[in-house]
């Protein structure tokens, strides 16, 4: 297993060396940073200047090390527009997101596979009927548009929820959440939910169609012949081994809600990382964008080796296999 | 002795769209306790729906329409999901055929065992351990306190069956219904499966149904014999009586379609009771025939020539050579198979058998040795124009008659593509017009052209096979198990088919089997194989009366005891 562990770090390396790559050559190749940054009387010694400042007069070789060398210890420079530390806007931010994500994320669990489980075992009943239906909304709406739709709804008409932003913070000192309070609660229920919707819909149908296929099996029906109880079917004999499969899925998907997080953040005006990065985007503020590129890149890495170990846990033909 | 389980007129219904199937249909049976029932039949016959039935489990939407099911003097009809639950495990227990799919692959086997033996007996925490100990060593395996802990996939396919034996006795229960128990197993664990279910059946006075299509089976573990035939029992009775003085036709039919160990024959029986009998062949004259044209005439060339065979396959990959981890699939093997003759090799599985056939047909490259196919070296340059050559004369017909044809394609395509590909003929009518005269030869009728595989039968589409192998006028037939997939009505007329090819077109075979009753009556002479290498060559009739290598005597000694059939041999 350690050997396995490494073997996938290695590849972690690989991928993130790539990635970082890419986000570094943002640097030269998406315009030119200095017009975003001066006003239009700048004079030419001015812009020299901040060329010279910036370190953008050095060969490509040089800047492209000293990228990486900064960016090892965390160091993504400063931020064009705002000219502070970007790795500093990002942790500013970053628990805004990563709570938004994690609701959301528990949301499409809990709700995904106990449906998906329930659709599985009552596959005619007019509530999986109904299930179903209605979750092929949540693949085929756009975000925005439910987003949207839901702040009409309990916003606007309804006035039960808060429209935008993150409501009640409590600061930590080092983070600060919204967990510790009734208006933050309030405030992270909408985006979390249009967040959620798409992961929910594809770990719902790709959980009933596990479940379907282990209900087939031969061990469940050897499980019946022993006359085990019916719940010790479905959930201690078919659910884990529906889960196999389902994982890999899982994990990637919350990689997809970190992403996702850009457009919901926008609709909601969620002040994380996402809406940080579109801001970015407007103003061609470079480092901001490749720090948030590997940022994101560094997640997705993570949840995958994760999953690959969560992999051990649950099967054991690959824990103890020979 | 009063019955355990007595079944009146059962009928079981599949309703489908086209109309009710009707599954079963006067079906009555009786089982005492330490008495072990057979219920015979071949595929379809309805046999594993009566077991099915019994503890309502039929598969949807198939549902018991009349008769009863009496059980300890109790009727099982129309009881309750929670009255049948109760039933099941803790009376009646089941067996099922694939120990590779019949367990929890995620749980211990442990879990597995204390979770049914609290349900059914109501055993907890440690002693509900014990117990789990106690049945597995019933089922002899030993160390069984330790075994608790293992996966499924840390056992090999016999101790699994084992397992899921002890699962079954776990509610200690009065009744088991064995389907097909063995089918999946090889002929040593297969004895010893059985053993263990009969020596079960006396200790714990158990009545035993045993669901299979086996008559070897039957011959070996029961005392009574139900014969199936389209859902209906044709006939009950001993297992002497059954096997060896049969009154019903069907009976008649089936057990002289049962290859023979004991003696050799010409021709498999074939009766006209069962369905597909080769008798109605439109056969076209092979000797004026363009398939006939290449035909070998006897001699004493060697056909094939194979010598200090070896390949090895990696288990495990490593850097260093010290630590990976080698099968030796086959081991320093050599032999020679002369022009016209049939040679069998015969292993269990894992033997490497089929990976031999393999070589020689050129799916795989040898690590090192020569195969010389009619004096042409086809090892050391596979490419070259000779040996191209040299392989079409070596065909093969695969095991399985489901996966070796492209669904896709029209039987048409299926049978043209070997002589389009060396482009044999000079127009595409005179391939099709061949195509369609090999399908009237093989038995399939010419019409089979238009058509596409999923149409056909399993003993139609190894037809199928047998018409491509043979439409690139091969001179070596290479057969890996080509009717260990059919029931045996229909293996006897696959078996006949390949017998008559031989002979009208001098085609030397290469017949590789499990199945020890096969190979006597296919082959002149075999290598018995085992652990990749050869062990013994032999003449079919010295090997069968006077075996020397230890492993071969083992290997006969495991044959099912077909003498109760003696008096039925023609």
């Amino acid at each position: 297993m350690l050997a396995f562990i490494l073997k996938r770090l290695a590849q972690s390396v690989l991928v993130m060396a790539v990635v970082s790559a890419i986000s570094f050559s943002l640097f030269n190749f998406v315009g030119d940073p200095v017009n975003n940054m001066v006003g239009q009387d700048a004079t030419r010694e001015q812009r020299v200047q901040i060329r010279i400042d910036l370190g953008l007069d050095d060969p490509i070789l040089v800047q492209y090390t000293r990228f990486m060398g900064n960016a090892l210890q965390g160091d993504f420079g400063l931020s064009y527009r705002i000219k502070r530390p970007v790795d500093e806007l990002i942790f500013e931010r970053l628990p805004a997101t990563i709570e938004l994500v994690f609701v959301s994320a528990i949301i499409a669990l809990v709700v995904g596979i106990s449906l998906g489980v329930y659709t599985g075992i009552r596959r005619n009943s007019w509530i999986s009927r109904t299930v179903l239906s209605t979750s092929l909304v949540g693949v085929s709406l756009p975000t925005f548009i439910i987003g949207i739709a839901l702040i009409y709804l309990f916003a606007v008409i309804l006035r039960w929820l808060p429209s935008s932003g993150r409501g009640g913070v409590v600061d930590l000192g080092w983070w600060k959440t919204s967990f510790l309070t009734v208006d933050g609660w309030r405030a992270i229920i909408l985006p979390a939910i249009t967040l959620s919707l798409f992961q929910l819909t594809l770990i719902l149908r790709l959980v009933r169609a596990e479940m379907m296929e282990v209900m087939r099996t031969d061990y469940i029906k050897f499980a019946r012949a022993r006359g085990l109880a019916e719940r010790s079917i479905n959930f201690v004999h078919a659910l884990r081994n529906t889960l196999v499969p389902v994982i890999t899925i899982i994990g990637l998907n919350i990689g997809g809600l970190i992403a996702f997080s850009v457009i919901t953040e926008t609709v909601f005006q969620w002040p994380g990382t996402g809406l940080m990065f579109i801001q970015a985007v407007d103003f061609v503020d470079v480092p901001i964008m490749a720090a948030y590129l590997v940022f994101v890149a560094l997640l997705f890495v993570i949840i995958n080796l994760v999953v690959d170990i969560l992999y051990f846990v649950v099967d054991p033909r690959i824990r103890l296999g020979d | 002795m009063s019955e355990l389980l007595e079944i009146n007129d059962l009928d079981v219904e599949f309703p489908t769209r086209r109309g009710t199937v009707k599954a079963a249909r006067g079906v009555s049976l009786t089982v005492k306790p330490g008495e072990v029932l057979g219920l015979v039949g071949e595929s379809g016959a309805g046999k594993s729906t009566i077991g099915n039935a019994i503890i309502d489990l039929l598969e949807r939407p198939g549902r018991v329409a009349g008769g009863s099911i009496m059980f300890e003097g109790e009727e099982l009809r129309g009881r309750t999901e929670d009255e049948m639950r109760k039933v099941r495990g803790d009376r009646i227990g089941m067996i099922f055929q694939d120990p590779q799919t019949s367990l929890n692959p995620l749980l211990t086997i442990g879990a597995q065992l204390v979770e049914t033996i609290e349900k059914t007996t109501g055993i907890k925490g440690s002693q509900a351990d014990d117990r789990a100990v106690e049945l597995l060593e019933a089922v002899g395996i030993t160390e069984a306190r330790a075994r608790l802990k293992a996966y499924p996939h840390q056992f090999s396919g016999g101790m699994r069956q084992r397992v899921v034996i002890a699962l079954a006795l776990a509610g200690d229960p009065d009744l088991i219904i064995a389907d097909e128990p063995t089918t999946a197993l090889d002929v040593s664990i297969q004895k010893q499966i059985l053993d263990l279910i009969k020596k079960l059946c006396r200790e714990r006075d158990l009545g035993v149904i045993i669901v299979t299509h086996d008559i070897g089976v039957i011959a070996e573990i029961a005392d009574r014999v139900c014969v199936m035939y389209r859902g209906e029992v044709v006939e009950t009775g001993p297992v002497a009586q059954i096997l060896g003085a049969p009154n019903h036709e069907y009976t008649k039919s089936l057990i002289a379609a049962v290859p023979r160990a004991d003696q050799r024959l010409h021709r498999f029986t074939s009766v006209d009771y069962i369905e597909g009998g080769d008798e109605e062949r439109r056969r076209i004259d092979i000797q004026t025939h363009w398939l006939g044209e290449a035909r070998s005439k006897p001699s004493s060339e060697d056909a094939i020539e194979v010598e200090n065979l070896n390949l090895s396959f990696t288990l495990q990959k490593a850097v260093l050579k010290k630590n990976r981890k080698m099968l030796k699939a086959v081991d320093n093997v050599s032999f020679t198979v002369k022009q016209g003759e049939v040679f069998g090799l015969v292993g269990e599985s894992g033997s490497g058998k089929s990976t031999v056939a393999r070589l020689i047909a050129g799916l795989y490259r040898p690590d090192s040795g020569t195969i010389r196919v009619k004096g042409t070296d086809i090892t050391t340059k596979p490419k070259s124009a000779e040996a191209v050559e040299a392989r079409r004369a070596v065909q093969m017909i695969f095991q399985d008659p489901y996966s070796s044809l492209n669904a896709r394609m029209r039987v048409m395509d299926v049978v043209a593509e070997p002589i389009r590909f060396y482009k044999m003929t000079s127009s595409e009518a005179e391939t099709k017009q061949i195509v369609r005269d090999l399908l009237d030869h093989v038995g399939l009728g010419a019409e089979a052209a238009i058509k596409y595989p999923h149409e056909f039968s399993g003993g139609q589409r190894q037809r199928i096979s047998i018409a491509r192998a043979l439409a690139s006028r091969p001179k070596i037939l290479i057969c890996d198990e080509p009717t260990s997939a059919l029931d045996v009505s229909v293996q006897a007329t696959i078996l006949n088919l390949l017998k008559d090819l031989q002979e009208e077109l001098g085609l030397t075979m290469l017949f590789i089997t499990h199945d020890l009753p096969v190979i006597r009556q296919m082959s002149d002479r075999i290598a018995v194989m085992r652990h990749g290498a050869i062990c013994e060559i032999a003449d079919t009739d010295q090997l069968f009366a006077a075996p020397e290598h230890e492993y071969s005597k083992h290997l006969l000694e495991l044959m099912p005891r077909m003498d109760l059939l003696g008096t039925a041999a023609e």
